[in-house]
């Protein structure tokens, strides 16, 4: 079995609500997806029900990590067997610190002596001791969640648009930092603008329309399409190429 | 190292002249100063037989009387008292405990004082009644850390007068069961004064607290703040504040946040009333339950359920007083640390 993870027929929902339809997605060890898609087509779902949000109901199929059926998990097994997310838009939690969130990702991924070198590199030593994401600018908060996911070091990870606001620079320096991290391991990186993939080698672009996988291919061409005719149209042509 | 000994430590008691700058234990109705250095502290009772003019300070910010015994502490002016004072008020063998304390902090000085409360006994009645004299450009940091048992019913009163400049912070911690807690402390705020309150009180099932502050900012440019944590854990928890604008250019506000486990009623009932129009008061109140998401983003960091529950009502709990001296801070966490795990 090469394929670390593997989601079969996955059906979920959310208050009721059909979100995904029948996905099905085969990720072999060592590669990365970028997972393209409109507004509400159901990408942060994904990741979400990958990394077992009970918000999102699963109706049907099943979701396989490293041979392991982990569609009834508790998120925190799901982690400590190597899955890692960074969110979109992480929730701020009033009274709960930066650096104690660190703590626990350190521990985690073994990596307790490398706390400080990470934290200068992003260069976050005055957001330690604030509330997580309280007041964290759209830059910050992207990388506070890049930098827990440095010190997590999971096998498998799930970037959540870590290119959105984030200004030029910025990209760079996170896209360099990812570029690392994915070394050997494998992943799925949500961009809109595909701005991460001049940092980071992917394998496979996917492109999920209105809750289904329209299309699978090189990235670079479908970002091209989609560009050019929209997802509308590449959604159209890919379903009937596929 | 006695059972007693670790209850004391609890609500913050040391005995430790390397800690603290004086000692004082109340058990059932019998004062004793441990020691003291840098501070006057007595039983109020001496106090009142040695000093006369202490008639204009006994019975004047609290409505009562009789010669109830307790703890009087004087800091002289111009003296800033190194490491905290701590009185322990013990509840051991009496059906009821009845406490007369004062505080007089003269002019320009400053004192931490910590006074724990605790009962060995399961039932019993503890009244406390205490005045504080903050004069002009002194500086009161009171800790007040409550552990009682199931039976215990505590209704203290107390008085605070803040002169010209002074200022008054108070932390009110209350993390165990009880029956009953009725305590609304009455602060009067003259020219440019200030005061805090922060409360942080847990009702686990069968108790019923009921706490607030009563600021009366009376003096020009005078401020108070008020800040509370109530949990419910199938108890009843009444959180009040009423702030009163009487005088020009003075700033009052108010922040009650209620967080429900389980089940159990909060009441968060916070109360403006201005009566000049150059005011500023303000409020927020804020009721809920642990938000599922937080829980769910703290796992994906791989904390297990438990973990992440406890340390958001840890960070629920941690009111962020940045005038809290290192070692009150510590009190605080410690006694927060131990309630934490009955929590989840
Ligand atoms: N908790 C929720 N409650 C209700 N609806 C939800 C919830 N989460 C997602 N949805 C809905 O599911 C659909 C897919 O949302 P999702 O966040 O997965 O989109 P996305 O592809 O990540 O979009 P974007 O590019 O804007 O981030 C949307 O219509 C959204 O409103
Ligand atoms: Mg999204």
């Amino acid at each position: 079995m090469k394929d670390v993870l593997r989601i079969v027929n996955l059906c979920v929902g959310v208050d009721g609500r059909v979100i995904l339809k029948n996905v099905n997605l085969y990720i072999q060890k060592g590669q990365t997806f970028a997972l393209f898609g409109p507004n509400g087509s159901g990408k942060s779902t994904l990741l979400m029900t990958i990394a077992g949000s009970s918000k999102y109901k699963i109706y049907d199929g099943r979701i396989m990590f490293k041979g392991v059926d982990i569609t009834e998990k508790a998120t925190d097994e799901r982690v400590k067997m190597g899955l890692g997310i960074m969110y979109q838009h992480p929730p701020k939690i009033t009274g709960v610190k930066l650096k104690e969130i660190l703590k626990h990702c350190a521990k985690l991924g073994g990596t307790e002596d490398k706390i400080y070198e990470y934290v200068k590199m992003l260069n976050m030593e005055n957001l330690l001791d604030r509330d997580v994401n309280v007041g964290f600018s759209g830059g910050e908060a992207k990388k506070s969640e890049l930098l827990q996911l440095l010190l997590m070091n999971p096998e498998f990870l799930m970037l959540d648009e870590p290119d959105s606001g984030v200004d030029l620079e910025s990209i760079a320096v996170i896209g360099e930092v990812i570029n690392d991290l994915l070394d050997g391991k494998s992943g799925i990186i949500i961009t809109h603008t595909g701005q991460i993939l001049k940092f980071v080698d992917v394998d496979y672009g996917v492109v999920m329309y209105k809750g289904r996988i329209a299309c699978i291919g090189d990235p670079r061409e479908i970002l091209k399409t989609v560009e050019k005719y929209g997802y509308e149209e590449c959604a159209r042509r890919c379903l009937r190429t596929l | 190292m006695s059972e007693d000994f670790v209850d004391l430590r609890k609500v913050g008691i040391e005995r430790d002249p390397s800690k603290r700058s004086a000692s004082f234990m109340m058990v059932d109705e019998s004062p004793e100063v441990g020691f003291s250095r840098g501070v006057e502290i007595l039983s109020t009772r001496e106090a009142i037989e040695r000093y006369e003019w202490l008639e204009n300070y006994s019975w004047r910010l609290v409505e009562g009387e009789g010669d109830y015994d307790g703890y009087f502490i004087r800091v002289p002016r111009n003296v800033k008292v190194e490491f905290p004072v701590e009185a322990c008020l013990l509840l051991k063998m009496a059906k009821s405990q009845r406490v007369h304390n004062i505080v007089i902090a003269e002019e320009n000085s400053e004192l931490n004082l910590i006074t724990g409360c605790t009962s060995e006994r399961l039932s019993g009645l503890h009244l406390g009644m205490s005045e504080f004299y903050i004069k002009r450009n002194a500086k009161v940091t009171f800790t007040m850390i409550h552990n009682w048992k199931r039976g215990n019913e505590v209704l203290p009163k107390t008085g605070i007068r803040v002169e010209e400049n002074g200022v008054f912070i108070s932390n009110y911690i209350l993390l165990s069961p009880v029956k009953v807690v009725k305590a609304c402390p009455v602060a009067y705020l003259e020219r440019n004064s200030r005061a805090f309150f922060g409360s942080v009180v847990v009702g686990f099932e069968d108790s019923e607290i009921d706490i607030g502050n009563v600021v009366y900012l009376n003096g020009e440019g005078s401020s108070a703040e008020i800040v509370s944590r109530s949990i419910s854990r199938g108890g009843k928890v009444f959180s009040r504040g009423h702030i009163i604008g009487n005088a020009e250019n003075v700033k009052g506000h108010l922040e009650c946040k209620g967080m429900i486990i389980g089940n159990g009623v909060i009441n968060a009932i916070p109360e403006l009333e201005a009566r000049n129009p150059n005011v500023d008061l303000s409020h927020e109140a804020a009721i809920g339950k642990i938000a599922e998401d937080e829980i769910f983003y703290l796992m994906t960091r791989g904390l297990s359920r438990d973990e992440a529950t406890s340390l958001i009502i840890r960070g629920f709990m941690d009111i962020e007083v940045k005038e809290l001296p290192e070692v009150l801070k510590r009190e605080i966490d410690r006694a927060i640390e131990l309630v934490e795990k009955a929590l989840v």
